[in-house]
């Protein structure tokens, strides 16, 4: 089949008379460019690497103007934005490092293999960088469980992340899956990596030294995955199936051996620059290590260890057959490496040279098949700054008075509606299939706020999450940006650490869309607001463009990855209430907001209105002052207010503690709104009796609002409302609605 | 008392081992590599959990054929210590130091949480720090822990006490034969079992009800070398 296909490979001639061209995605404006960069028509190789190198998932072309409103800088950034991850100082000559990113559409095609391979490939870029992974992470989004299709894609891109983690070693640790119409047929899979680095450990994606040899590792390279990265950067369509080519297949064991190997070599000390394959394989990893170091490079492509005969150059730089690094060395250190990998039993092989000329050719059958300049390559993609227009619905829905919706009085039924929701419920289905113990350094694990990690050899820790809620970004992007930001970091600060940094992985719809573009920009600025004020650096992330299903484009959700440094083990923290006589204290104001929460989405099917309002200023005192209460021992527990308001938040600190409370809560809103609103910047916490005074003294003193509303007690939840009942149920009914919904819809 | 812990291509439990070793026991501890050829120098050895060649063809199916496990045979036949955790389990049965296999969980997925265990024997190198019958909180981790054996071999786990802990009341998570986590040999001094002791030595990720596994294990040594100590 496919020695048909190279027996046709098109000429110059034919790319150019028919436009085969835009078959890869490459408009007549930027085929022309290429040409001009040539000084001729491109042959068949050379427009496919283009076409890869140009893509949106590589270029950035179209978020670029997006990505500049980011703050990058900070006192502990080490790395920011443009190597395989972002690096963070923590001390004592360690540093974090972590990334997030996308296999939406190949997951949506072929869920195993696709949240597989996401798996696998951000592992790559942690290791790449020198760093030792130490957990993982994901964010996952899928449309409404009762659709037959969307449980396949749910099982299976929980099996997928499950088969590759658990098999590494990695734990998996935290994570985040919502559900809702919006994402049916285009899931969201974001996958992330934490990794700890010595700083004299870190490496780059360099190919320097004019002369040295350039290595390849890892399995030998097959047809899969070619133009995977094409395939990421245009809208899913009736015929994506067929694209199901474009899907690699992973395979965790081999990873595994070429992340001890890599490390090991990397320890030794010989490296002088290295990068994994991830996507467009070997064309992006060499194409991007010659323009790090402003050099050129050779490849000998005979050279490159092929899985299948026949194979042509468009086939071997295109594919991203997964497990495959590429790195530069001295000649007189290859001995040394290659004794490394034999012990390891992975192909290390010699494919190339690093040269001065600036371009990258490439040889093949005792020919050049391709010369290009690398600085084309990389560098001068056009960049687009697309229109933007404010979409239709964005004042027609904030018109809405969601406060003014009929009210609700079953409380206690409202309740368990929010828990039984597959967004709100228990994930346990979901992280009881990862590993999130092995390396023995969880020390909280899935189901809290963040998750903690233990920092071997210290008293440190590192607490990481993802968060997002798209409803509310989609009501308004600026405010939902801030919001998804905020959140991320209030859960890092209910575990007990301070928040560091962030990635970014923006799922949008069509940049082609002005109103998806507009999306974008306000989303980002709203982001950036709150990188700002809570002193939060974006150090790198990713972006999908073009998820869309056949009502049009999915929520927009920039999902924020976060991690946190716990200064002492003693501030580890959970949400969990701890005993029998504590006291409840809700820090933060409730407001009647109703737009894009759960229990709208839940008895509506919709989300309309305004989402919660927030304001930075207060958000970060409120999150300065619970975590100085936190490192000063006078908290308990500590829980965000998300998802299903204060109800939620009570009902789930009693489930994880297994003991009930008993709170009274006055307030001139509706009960209803009071107990559901998803107010930002509120947490709720708990003391010991004796430690109470002094945690409001200091809440007082650092003048946030909060309120003593009740104590830790028996073995119901009860919540009065101005002095009459509200809710009131068994922990152990609310915990079996909670923990059962999502196995019974897995049935 | 020095201890190895083996490391095959895949192993992911080896440094949780390791660790274990050191911050229970403190006694000496070495990574030894698949290829080894001579195990001379060790009084235990602990067969790591993991996916030993990713677990292809069958978990421990391939291990089993590593020069290491030669020697490994051999130091059984010496009555050294050898526990096999997880696949080390799985690579012990393939290798046929002990009886029985196992399959896939029923539920066909990968499980990973806490479980309470009985100890069934506390008679054994392993266990005689725990009381008979006693419970303690040892996580799982794995998709094929399903222990299964035939009727004749099960009559003979029982009839010489090789049952060594059992998942308590009806928590089975994985479908085994009469609730089976561990088993001996014979002899007893060759343990496999799917839960992960080394990862309950700490208060701070969980239990650390694992912990005398490891005492246990030093002071059965030491008294057979006359030199049992307190504690």
């Amino acid at each position: 089949m496919a020695q048909q296909l190279t027996a046709k490979e098109p000429t110059a001639e034919q790319i150019a008379d028919q436009r085969i061209y835009t078959q890869f995605g490459v408009t007549d404006h930027e085929y022309e460019l290429i040409c001009g960069f040539l000084g001729r028509k491109p042959n068949y190789t050379e427009i496919g690497v283009f076409s890869v190198m140009w893509s949106e998932h590589c270029s950035y072309k179209n978020s670029k103007p997006i990505l500049k409103k980011f703050p990058i800088t900070g006192e502990r950034v080490l790395m920011g934005p443009g190597e395989g991850a972002g690096i963070v100082d923590i001390g004592d000559n360690q540093a974090v490092v972590f990334k997030i990113e996308s296999h939406n559409h190949p997951s949506a095609v072929e869920p195993y293999q696709g949240a597989a391979t996401g798996v696998g490939g951000i592992i790559r870029d942690i290791f790449s960088m020198g760093a030792r992974p130490v957990a993982l992470l994901n964010s996952l989004r899928f449309g409404n469980l009762n659709n037959e299709r969307v449980k396949y894609l749910f099982e299976n891109v929980v099996s997928g992340i499950a088969g590759y983690g658990n098999c590494i070693g990695i734990p998996t640790v935290a994570g985040e899956v919502m559900f809702d119409e919006s994402y049916e047929g285009n899931p969201l899979v974001n996958a992330m990596c934490v990794g700890l680095i010595d700083h004299d450990k870190i490496q780059r994606g360099v190919a320097k030294g004019v002369g040295n040899p350039v290595f390849y590792v890892g399995p030998a390279t097959g047809r899969d995955g070619i133009h995977g990265a094409t395939f990421a950067s245009v809208e899913l369509s009736e015929e994506s199936e067929e694209k199901r080519t474009a899907v690699q297949v992973g395979d965790p064991f081999m990873e595994k051996l070429v992340m001890e190997a890599t490390l090991e070599l990397i320890n030794s000390g010989i490296v002088l620059g290295i990068q994994d394959m991830g996507a467009a394989g070997l064309t992006c990893s060499s194409a991007e290590m010659a323009s790090k170091a402003g050099n050129g490079l050779e490849l000998y492509l005979d050279e490159v260890p092929q899985r299948e005969t026949g194979m042509t150059p468009y086939e071997m730089m295109l594919s991203e057959s997964q497990e495959r690094m590429l790195f530069v060395i001295e000649p007189q250190h290859e001995a040394q490496a290659k004794e490394i990998f034999d012990r390891w039993g992975i192909i290390c092989a010699k494919v190339g040279k690093v040269t001065d000329d600036g371009r990258l050719r490439l040889f093949h059958q005792g020919e050049q098949v391709a010369d290009m300049p690398v600085k084309a390559l990389v560098d001068e993609c056009p960049v687009y700054n697309k229109p933007s227009a404010e979409p239709a619905y964005f004042r027609e829905s904030a018109s809405i008075d969601t406060a003014a919706f009929p009210e609700i009085t079953d409380l206690n039924g409202a309740l368990e509606k929010v828990l039984a929701s597959p967004t709100v419920a228990s994930k346990e289905w979901v992280y009881n299939q990862y590993d999130y113990m092995v390396r023995t350094a969880t020390a909280v694990q899935p189901g809290s706020d963040a998750a903690v990690v233990l920092i071997d050899g210290t008293r440190k820790a590192l607490a990481m999450t993802t968060d997002c809620n798209g409803r509310y970004v989609y009501l308004d992007p600026e405010m939902g940006g801030r919001i998804a930001v905020a959140e991320a970091a209030r859960n890092i600060v209910c575990s007990g650490a301070e928040p560091l940094a962030i990635t970014d992985n923006l799922n949008f719809g069509s940049p082609e869309k002005p109103e998806v573009f507009w999306q974008l920009e306000k989303s980002a600025d709203g982001m950036s607001e709150a990188c700002v004020k809570l002193n939060t650096p974006v150090i790198g992330g990713n972006v999908s463009l073009y998820n869309e299903n056949a009502k049009g484009a999915i929520y927009p959700t920039p999902v924020i990855g976060m991690v946190g440094l716990v200064h002492d083990i003693n501030h580890i923290t959970t949400q969990k209430f701890k005993a029998e006589g504590d006291v409840i204290i809700l820090v933060g104001e409730t407001k009647a907001e109703f737009g894009g929460s759960e229990l709208q989405y839940v008895l509506n099917g919709a989300a309309t209105g305004r989402p919660p309002v927030i304001d930075l200023d207060t958000e970060k005192k409120v999150q300065d002052a619970v975590l100085s209460a936190i490192q000063k021992g006078l908290v308990a527990s500590a829980h965000d207010l998300s998802e299903g308001g204060i109800a939620v938040a009570l009902a789930e600190s009693c489930i994880s503690g297994g003991i009930g409370a008993n709170v009274s809560l006055t307030s001139d809103l509706r009960p209803d709104h009071l107990l559901f609103s998803e107010s930002q910047s509120r947490i709720l916490l708990s003391a010991k009796p004796d430690q109470a005074d002094a945690l409001t003294a200091l809440l007082s003193e650092q003048g946030v609002t909060f309120a003593t509303i009740g104590t830790v007690t028996g073995s119901s939840l009860t919540i009065n409302v101005n002095g009459k009942a509200g809710i009131n149920a068994p922990v152990q009914q609310l915990e079996k609605v909670w923990k059962d919904a999502i196995p019974c819809l897995m049935k | 008392m020095k201890f190895a812990v083996l490391v095959f291509p895949g192993s992911n439990c080896d440094i949780d081992c390791y660790k274990a070793v050191e911050s229970t026991i403190g006694q000496p501890v070495d990574y030894v590599w698949h290829t080894a050829t001579d195990l001379s120098a060790y009084d235990a050895i602990l067969v790591p959990g993991g996916f030993s060649y990713g677990d292809y063809l069958r978990c421990g199916a391939i291990a089993r054929f590593a020069n290491v496990m030669n020697e490994v045979k051999k130091a059984a036949e010496q009555g050294k210590f050898i526990l096999g955790i997880c696949n080390g389990f799985q690579i012990l049965t393939e290798a046929g130091l002990l009886p029985g296999a196992l399959i896939r969980n029923t539920g066909l997925k990968f499980r990973c949480h806490g479980t309470s265990l009985e100890v069934v024997n506390n008679n054994t190198p392993f266990t005689k720090e725990y009381s008979q019958g006693e419970l303690i909180n040892i996580p799982i981790a794995h998709g094929e822990g399903n222990y299964f054996c035939d009727a004749a071999t099960l009559e003979e786990l029982k009839a010489n006490n090789q049952i060594v802990f059992r998942y308590a009341g009806d928590t089975n998570p994985n479908g085994s034969v009469e609730n089976i986590a561990g088993i001996s040999n014979k002899a007893g001094n060759v343990v496999g079992m799917m839960p992960h002791p080394e990862r309950a030595v700490d208060q701070l990720l969980g239990s650390e009800d694992g912990k005398r596994m490891f005492t246990s294990i030093l002071n059965a040594w030491r008294e057979q070398h006359g030199a049992a100590v307190n504690g």
